[in-house]
């Protein structure tokens, strides 16, 4: 039924996304991707003493970018602020247990949105 | 064990019965060289040339003029090369239109590099080519007009016959690509004044892997593949009996229940338009009237076509997507391009197509299940500014 190229944890976390949803109250957002490309992360965050305390994502994507989206926000919450920078889209691709070679730029996606969230908290507040 | 839907009958069909009783003993015991002398060749031999018949037959040809190829790719690709080769003195322009496969594009794309023009004529909103376009498209040099009779992504049928007139009327080659629409709806080659025509088995209830090109007598068609001379010696390889039999037998057999197929597919794929506009910002792309009548093809707002056709298959129902992601590559359909639909939203594409093996069960089927898959993914899409709840 599913292609064998995905992992059980990349169905899991596009199947039952963890920290899905709007974040009306957040700190800070980041974006990455482009929706006349066919992808698009939102990701919010609520820090507390620059820590993630609380993250949420929307997206607008395939299976690979819903997952790499999930998982980016689970490796997130309740890192530091400068912990959550050294994410790389590697990490991404293996806490995901490995992503198709062609879907593996979507975990770009992930790293993007997250840094571009950090960034634009950290220039609100300094 | 999950309720299974197929509903991606576009992509292809399963092997109907007619077809693989046919197939059966040219699989088994039958299993001799057409270009043999001996029993078993002559036998193999007298069954091909019995399926070219049936297969001209329900095309309005004769046996002469069809040529049996690995599918209808190939014979796309044989028509469209074929035309240039034999028109490049005459001239150097095709027209052809911008909705075609990439069966009939790629090879367009090839004679381009080798110096043809090529005019890809617009369609307008519901898919549909303007007679006039073409009609003011046409030159002194125009060796060839290839244009599909019925789109493979939304459904709509072209004015073939109007066509064929046009191009009888200025002498110009007029090939047909009819692979989705054969079987499905009544295409008779005459009346569609077509000088070729490609046709694939996989599309109506025969095998993978063989298909036809029918090529109107009078018109000395250049060779495809050299070798040991068969397809009178214009596309050599042992032939493919048993897919080439089965092919035939699902032709025939399709063509004789044309009517009753049409009916009852209608009635289920129109259910299925109507509960499915049902949920707020869905589109339904093509023609709604002159239309295949298995496709049902949709934009839903908001939403990644990939995530969809996944999420479905997780619920048992096949459908596909002309979502860049989709389509493995990062372009999205140039058919919804051509069409009007703005980039975003062509990534938001849903394909579903019945045939007769479908049911009334496998619509309500994909009524229950594609609505909340929809709401679902609009809940997370950061694209989508509409209701969250559950349809």
């Amino acid at each position: 039924m599913w292609c064998e190229t995905f992992t059980d944890t990349v169905i899991e976390h596009f199947m039952a996304p963890r920290n899905a949803g709007s974040m009306p109250d957040a700190d800070a957002e980041g974006n990455s991707g482009d929706p006349d490309c066919g992808d698009s992360l939102t990701i919010y965050l609520k820090v507390k003493d620059r820590v993630i305390e609380d993250i949420r994502f929307m997206v607008f994507g395939c299976v690979a970018a819903v997952a790499t989206s999930s998982m980016t926000t689970e490796l997130a919450k309740g890192k530091t602020l400068d912990e959550a920078l050294k994410l790389t889209d590697q990490d991404i691709v293996e806490a995901l247990g490995g992503l198709p070679e062609n879907k593996l730029h979507c975990s770009v996606l992930g790293e993007s949105a997250l840094k571009d969230a950090i960034q634009n908290y950290l220039a609100k507040t300094e | 064990m999950k309720k299974r839907v197929y509903a991606d009958n576009a992509a292809t069909t399963r092997l109907s019965r007619p077809a693989l009783d046919a197939m059966m003993p040219y699989l088994t015991s039958e299993y001799g060289n057409p270009s043999a002398l001996h029993t078993m060749g002559r036998e193999a031999k007298l069954a091909l040339e019995r399926a070219r018949n049936q297969t001209a037959g329900v095309l309005g040809a004769v046996p002469e003029e069809i040529y049996f190829t690995s599918g209808g790719t190939e014979a796309d690709n044989w028509a469209v090369k074929a035309a240039a080769e034999l028109g490049k003195n005459k001239g150097r322009h095709i027209i052809s239109t911008q909705i075609e496969h990439h069966a009939i594009l790629n090879p367009l794309l090839s004679l381009e590099a080798q110096g043809f023009e090529v005019t890809y004529l617009g369609v307008d909103a519901q898919g549909r080519i303007s007679l006039k376009a073409l009609r003011d498209a046409i030159r002194k040099d125009t060796i060839l007009i290839s244009v599909m009779a019925a789109n493979n992504e939304i459904g709509t049928i072209q004015p073939i016959a109007k066509i064929g007139k046009l191009a009888k009327e200025h002498k110009i080659l007029f090939h047909i690509d009819a692979v989705q629409a054969i079987g499905h709806i009544p295409l008779d080659i005459q009346s569609a004044g077509s000088d070729m025509l490609s046709l694939a088995a996989h599309k109506f209830g025969g095998p993978k892997g063989v298909g036809a090109l029918y090529v109107r007598k009078g018109i000395s068609l250049p060779s495809q593949i050299q070798g040991g001379g068969q397809e009178r010696n214009l596309r050599s390889g042992t032939e493919n009996v048993a897919g080439i039999v089965g092919m035939a037998a699902a032709l025939e057999s399709m063509n004789a229940r044309m009517g009753p197929h049409m009916e009852k597919v209608l009635l289920l794929r129109n259910r299925l338009i109507e509960g499915l506009l049902r949920i707020p910002n869905a589109r339904l792309t093509g023609d709604p009237l002159n239309r295949l009548p298995g496709n049902a093809s949709f934009l839903f707002e908001g939403v990644e076509g990939e995530s969809m056709v996944m999420m479905l298959d997780l619920h048992g129902i096949c459908a596909s997507s002309g979502s860049a992601c989709a389509s493995n590559g990062h372009e999205s359909s140039h058919v919804l391009k051509a069409i009007g639909i703005p980039r975003q939203l062509s990534h938001s594409s849903l394909r579903l197509s019945l045939n007769e093996d479908n049911t009334d069960e496998d619509v309500d089927h994909i009524l229950e299940v594609l609505p909340s898959v929809v709401a679902r993914l609009r809940a997370m899409s950061p694209v989508w500014n509409g209701s969250r709840e559950n349809y």
